[in-house]
C-alpha cells in the first residue's frame, strides 16, 4: 500500500501519458553522434545557468565559464551601471582568449576596471566596448565601435545568472523557465550567501550522473549508511510524495517527519551533537512564509523539494538552505560537475559548525554516487543491453531523457 | 613549543598539530591517511567536550576569533570529519566511493 | 654450418607447413582499422581462455574479467549446481556495472550467494536469474524472467575456463582446440596449483609480443646478459635451433631440447641458480608428475626441454620438462597496446627448499619477460614509422609466419559476414 496517494491514473508516469511506460534506451548517453546533436540542439539554444549574482558582488566583478560542449568560453561581468552582461571571451583583434589567470584553460574570477588582452594590449570596458587599441594609427580605417566584445545573451532570474548562446534566443529566460520554476520567485536565494562549493571531473555522461539525483529509489541500496545500522531495515523502500513536470523541467517533493523529529536512534551521534547533519541544520532562521511554489503538491508534512531545470541544473531546497548541482558535458563519457550548498550566513561558531556538518555529510554520500557511476558508464558503453525498465519513482529519469530527445529532434 | 589551543583545552594539545587544519581538503586527506585507531582515540577524547568547545568559541564574534580559538574551531571541524569514519563507515574511506574525487573549492574562513 | 636437427623433407619447416617463404608485412600490427576487424573476426568468434577452475573453488566463487577487446566486462561464477557460467557484468535495470569491489574499473574475485547491484539493490542468483526487484510494484509490466543477466557461452577443458562471445559458437570448445591440444588431456594441470601471477601493460600490438615467445632465435642475443659470459658467448656462437615444430588448424607448437643446467660447470651458471637449484628452466630437481600424455613432447625430443603450445588467438600453454607449466595471455586493449598476463604453475611445495627453487624460477621468468617487453615497445614505435615495410623471417621463426597468416585468413574470410 503506497504511503503517498498516486494520481487518478494509477501512477505518476501515467498521469503524464506522453511519457509512456515502456522500457527506455540510454543510447543517448554513450553515443558520440548524439553528443554532437546535444551540442547544437540543447547547449547552443537553451538558457544555461552559469552562476549567481553573489558571484558578482560589486561593480567590476567578473567570472569566466568554460562551456566545453558549446566550444565556448564566456565572461560574465557586473558593469559600472550595475548591469550584468556576458561576452564571448575572445579578443576582437586576433582571437586570443581575453580573460584568464594562470592557465588559459581554467576558469577565473575577480574584479577589474577593464579587460586587457595579454597579447597586444587591447582594452575593453565592462560594457564590452573596445576602448583602447595599441598603435591605433597602424591600422586601416579601424573604428573601435565596431570591435566591441561579442555579446552573449544574459538574463538573471532570482539571482541566478543565465546565458544563452543562440544568436537570438527563442524564448526569454522567464518564458523558458515557465510557471513551475518561476513560482519560486519569492524564495530568498540571495539571503543564503554562505557557500560551500565543490567540483569534480567525473567519468560518466552528464545525464547518467544527473539521473542519480532525480530519483530516490536508489537511496536505500547505494546509501544504506544514511540510516544508522540499529534502525536500518533490509528492503526499506522510498516513495516521493509528489512529482510534477512542466515543459522540459521537472520536480519532486518528499514528505514525512523531519529527520531530527524522529527518535534519536535515527540520527548519528555527531548529528545530535551538532544539531545538524544530512538534511541540514535543525534550527536556524526560518523563512516564513515558504513560497507556495516550493510545495506545489501541498505535501504535508513537507520534506524537501528538488527542481530539475533543463538542461543541466538542479536546485534542491531544504527550507532554510538550498543546494545546486550543474553538470557540464566535456565528452560523451565525461563531465565537469559543480555543486554548492548555500546557507544564511552563520552568526556564530555554533551555526558555522552546523553548516560544516551538513557540508561534510553531503560530500560523503555524493562520493558514493560518483564512485559507482563511472562503473555505470563503462557498463552502458558495452551496449550489451539497451532497453531498461523504469519504475514510477523514476519518472523524472524517464522525462529527462524524453526532454533531451525532444529538443534534439526538434 | 607554544600551545596551539586555548589553555582551557590543553588536554587536546596532542591532537592539535595533526588535526588543526584550516581547509576541508587538508582535513579530508588527513582522514584518508589515518588509521581507525588514531581517529578513534581523537574522537573518543574530544566527544565529551565538543559542546563546551563550541560555547567557548562563541565568546568571540565569528569574524574576530583569536588565532588559538580559530585552531580550536579547526579541531571541531576535524572532529566532524573524523566522525564520518568512526560512526558511519567504520573505515577511513567512504564505502563504495571507488576512485571518486570531489574537491571542496570554496568555504567560509574560519 | 649444417643444422643440428634434421629438417623436414621439403627442406624447411616453413615449406613443410605450406607457408610462403618471402618477407612479411607487419601492417596487421600497426593499424587501428585492422584491429577493429580482428575484434569482430577473431575475438568475437574464437574460444578465449579467461581463467582456471581453481579460481572458483566452491559454489558461489566468482571472478570478474575486463575484456576490452570485446568491449565488455564479464563475471565468471560457479553456481550452486557446480556449473560454471559467464555473464556480462551489467545490471538489467539501468545498466550499472554489477560486480565490483573497491573500484568499478578493477577486476575482483570472491565468493557470494547472489549478486546485488549497488545502485538499486536488484538481486540475481548465481545462475543469472533476476530474483529480487526492490519496490517491484512501482514498475510497469515487469517480468523478472525476461531480465536475467546476459550470458556468454562458457565451457571448461582440463580445468581451463573458456568463453565465446558469438551468439552461437561455430565450434564446440573441443572442436576448436583440435587434436594437437586435446592430446594433452591427462596432463596433471589440476595438481600444479601453486601459482605465481604476473600482469603488465605493454605498449605494443598483442601479436608482436606473441611473436617474441614463438621463437627462441632471439634468446642467445636478447637474453645474453642474463647468463654468465661463458655460457652466453657459447650460446650465441651456437645460435638456436628447435628440434620440432607443429601446426594444427590455427594452433601451433615448438619444442626445445632443453639445457641440463645441473650438469654444467659452475662458471656457466649464476651463483643464485646453484644455491637455489632453480632457474629459467625450472627447479633442477624434476617434479615427478607420473606418466605424461602422448600429446606432450610429440616430437619425442631427447633431451626434451619444453613444449610451447600457442593456442589461437592469444593463449600459450608452455609445458616444461622439469615438471611445471606456465601460461601467457595477451589481451588487446588497442591496436598498439595490450595487457600481458603470465602465470607460472608448480606442484605445491612440500618444504622450504622446494619453495625457494620455485621462487627462483618464477623470478627468473619475470626477468626474461621484462627484456622481451622492453624491446617490443621499441619495435612497435619503429614499425609505426612506416619507413620499412617488409621483414624477412627465417625457418626458426616459422610460427610467427603461421600466426600472422591465420590472423589474416580469419579477418579476410570474415569480411562481409553478418555478425
Amino acid at each position: 500500500m503506497p504511503r503517498w496517494p498516486k494520481p487518478a491514473e494509477g501512477s505518476w508516469t501515467e498521469h503524464y501519458p506522453e511519457l509512456g511506460t515502456g522500457t527506455v534506451s540510454f543510447h543517448d548517453s554513450v553515443s558520440a553522434e548524439f553528443y554532437e546533436l546535444e551540442r547544437e540542439a540543447i547547449f547552443k539554444r537553451a538558457w544555461l545557468n552559469v552562476g549567481r549574482i553573489e558571484d558578482l558582488p560589486r561593480k567590476g566583478s567578473y567570472f569566466t565559464k568554460e562551456i566545453h560542449i558549446a566550444n565556448a568560453s564566456v565572461v560574465v561581468v557586473r558593469g559600472m551601471d550595475d548591469e550584468v552582461r556576458a561576452f564571448h571571451n575572445i579578443c576582437r583583434h586576433r582571437g586570443n582568449k581575453l580573460v584568464w589567470n594562470e592557465f588559459p584553460r581554467e576558469e577565473s574570477q575577480g574584479f577589474c576596471r577593464q579587460f586587457n588582452c595579454k597579447y597586444h594590449g587591447w582594452r575593453y570596458d565592462l560594457e564590452g566596448n573596445c576602448t583602447f587599441v595599441q598603435q591605433e594609427d597602424e591600422f586601416f580605417d579601424l573604428d573601435k565601435a565596431d570591435y566591441g566584445l561579442a555579446p552573449v545573451h544574459c538574463e538573471v532570474w532570482n539571482g541566478f545568472v543565465f546565458v544563452n548562446l543562440d544568436r537570438e534566443p527563442r524564448q526569454t529566460l522567464r518564458e523558458f523557465l515557465g510557471p513551475m520554476i518561476t513560482a519560486l520567485d519569492e524564495y530568498p536565494f540571495d539571503k543564503m550567501s554562505e557557500r560551500y562549493d565543490f567540483e569534480a571531473d567525473n567519468n560518466s555522461n552528464w545525464k547518467v550522473f544527473a539521473d542519480a539525483f532525480q530519483e530516490y529509489y536508489h537511496v536505500p541500496a547505494l546509501h544504506p549508511q544514511q540510516t544508522p545500522i540499529a534502525v536500518r531495515k533490509p528492503g526499506m523502500g522510498v516513495e516521493c510524495a509528489h512529482f510534477q513536470i512542466d515543459g522540459p523541467h521537472r520536480m519532486t517533493t518528499t514528505g514525512g517527519a523531519r529527520r531530527w523529529n524522529l527518535p534519536p536512534e535515527y540520527q548519528y551521534p555527531v548529528e545530535i551533537a551538532t544539531r545538524s547533519g544530512l538534511l541540514g541544520p535543525w534550527d536556524g532562521p526560518t523563512i516564513e512564509p515558504l513560497p507556495a511554489g516550493l510545495n506545489p503538491g501541498g505535501v504535508e508534512p513537507w520534506g524537501i523539494s528538488n527542481f530539475q531545470v533543463f538542461p543541466n541544473l538542479e536546485i534542491l531546497i531544504y527550507g532554510n538552505w538550498y543546494l545546486v548541482y550543474r553538470y557540464w558535458p566535456t565528452s560523451p563519457s565525461t563531465h565537469h560537475f559543480e555543486a554548492y550548498l548555500a546557507f544564511p550566513p552563520a552568526r556564530n561558531v555554533r551555526e558555522r559548525v552546523e553548516h560544516e556538518c551538513a557540508a561534510v555529510m553531503f560530500k560523503e554520500f555524493a562520493l558514493q554516487d560518483a564512485g559507482m557511476l563511472g562503473g555505470t558508464q563503462a557498463a552502458l558503453e558495452t551496449q550489451v543491453v539497451d532497453g531498461f525498465p523504469l519504475n514510477d519513482q523514476e519518472i523524472l529519469v524517464r522525462h529527462f531523457h524524453k526532454a533531451v530527445a525532444d529538443w534534439v529532434s526538434a | 613549543m607554544s600551545a596551539l589551543l586555548p589553555a582551557e583545552f590543553a588536554e587536546f594539545e596532542e591532537y592539535a598539530a595533526h588535526w588543526c587544519l584550516p581547509t576541508e581538503t587538508e582535513r579530508f586527506e588527513r582522514r584518508m591517511a589515518s588509521d581507525m585507531d588514531e581517529m578513534g582515540a581523537f574522537y573518543a577524547a574530544f566527544s565529551a567536550r565538543l559542546d563546551e568547545a563550541i560555547e567557548f568559541c562563541d565568546k568571540y564574534p565569528l569574524d574576530e576569533l583569536p588565532e588559538d580559538v580559530q585552531r580550536l574551531l579547526q579541531l571541531i571541524h576535524s572532529y566532524v570529519m573524523v566522525s564520518m569514519a568512526v560512526e558511519i563507515f567504520h573505515q577511513p574511506k567512504v564505502v563504495d566511493s571507488a576512485d571518486a574525487v570531489l574537491r571542496r573549492v570554496k568555504e567560509p574562513r574560519p | 654450418m649444417s643444422p643440428r636437427y634434421p629438417k623436414p623433407p621439403e627442406g624447411s619447416w616453413t615449406e613443410h607447413f605450406g607457408l610462403d617463404t618471402g618477407p612479411v608485412s607487419y601492417a596487421d600490427s600497426i593499424s587501428p582499422s585492422f584491429y577493429e576487424r580482428e575484434r569482430q573476426a577473431i575475438f568475437r568468434r574464437a574460444w578465449l581462455n579467461v581463467g582456471r577452475v581453481e579460481q572458483l573453488p566452491k559454489a558461489g566463487s566468482y571472478f570478474t574479467k575486463e575484456l576490452a577487446v570485446l568491449n565488455t566486462s564479464i563475471v565468471v561464477v560457479r553456481g550452486m549446481d557446480d556449473e560454471i557460467r559467464a555473464f556480462h557484468n551489467v545490471c538489467r535495470h539501468r545498466g550499472n556495472k554489477l560486480v565490483w569491489n573497491e573500484s568499478p574499473d578493477e577486476e575482483t574475485q570472491g565468493f557470494c550467494r547472489q549478486f546485488t547491484c549497488k545502485y538499486h539493490a536488484w538481486r540475481y542468483g548465481l545462475d543469472g536469474s533476476l530474483t529480487f526487484i526492490q519496490q517491484e510494484d512501482e514498475f510497469f509490466d515487469v517480468d523478472k524472467s525476461q531480465l536475467g543477466l546476459v550470458s556468454m557461452h562458457c565451457e571448461v577443458w582440463e580445468g581451463f575456463v573458456f568463453v565465446c562471445a558469438a551468439r552461437e559458437p561455430e565450434w564446440s570448445l573441443r572442436e576448436f582446440l583440435g587434436p594437437m591440444i586435446t592430446a594433452l588431456e591427462g596432463y596433471p594441470f589440476d595438481r600444479l596449483t601453486s601459482r605465481f601471477g604476473y600482469r603488465t601493460e605493454v605498449r605494443a600490438n598483442w601479436k608482436l609480443f606473441m611473436d617474441a615467445f614463438a621463437e627462441f632465435y632471439h634468446a642467445p642475443v636478447l637474453h645474453s646478459k642474463q647468463s654468465p659470459d661463458k655460457y652466453a658467448v657459447a650460446a650465441r656462437e651456437a645460435g638456436y635451433e628447435a628440434p620440432y615444430y607443429a601446426v594444427e588448424g590455427p594452433h601451433r607448437l615448438v619444442s626445445t631440447s632443453g639445457v641440463r643446467f645441473w650438469e654444467m660447470d659452475p662458471g656457466s651458471l649464476k651463483p643464485m641458480e646453484v644455491m637455489t637449484r632453480g632457474g629459467l628452466f625450472g627447479p633442477w630437481d624434476k617434479a615427478d608428475l607420473g606418466e605424461l600424455p602422448a600429446g606432450v613432447n610429440p616430437g619425442r625430443c631427447k633431451p626434451w626441454g619444453l613444449d610451447s603450445f600457442q593456442l589461437f588467438p592469444n593463449f600459450v600453454i608452455l609445458i616444461w620438462g622439469q615438471g611445471w607449466y606456465l601460461t601467457y595471455h595477451y589481451w588487446p586493449t588497442s591496436y598498439n597496446t595490450h595487457v600481458f598476463e603470465g602465470n607460472v604453475y608448480f606442484l605445491p611445495a612440500t618444504n622450504v627448499r622446494e619453495r625457494i627453487a620455485q621462487e627462483m624460477s618464477a623470478v627468473t621468468f619475470k626477468e626474461f619477460a621484462l627484456q622481451d617487453a622492453n624491446t617490443l615497445e621499441a619495435t612497435q614505435l619503429m614499425l609505426e614509422s612506416g619507413y620499412v615495410e617488409k621483414f624477412p623471417l627465417n625457418d626458426q621463426e616459422v610460427l610467427l609466419r603461421h600466426l600472422h597468416k591465420v590472423v589474416g585468413d580469419w579477418v579476410e574470410q570474415h569480411a562481409g559476414v553478418p555478425a
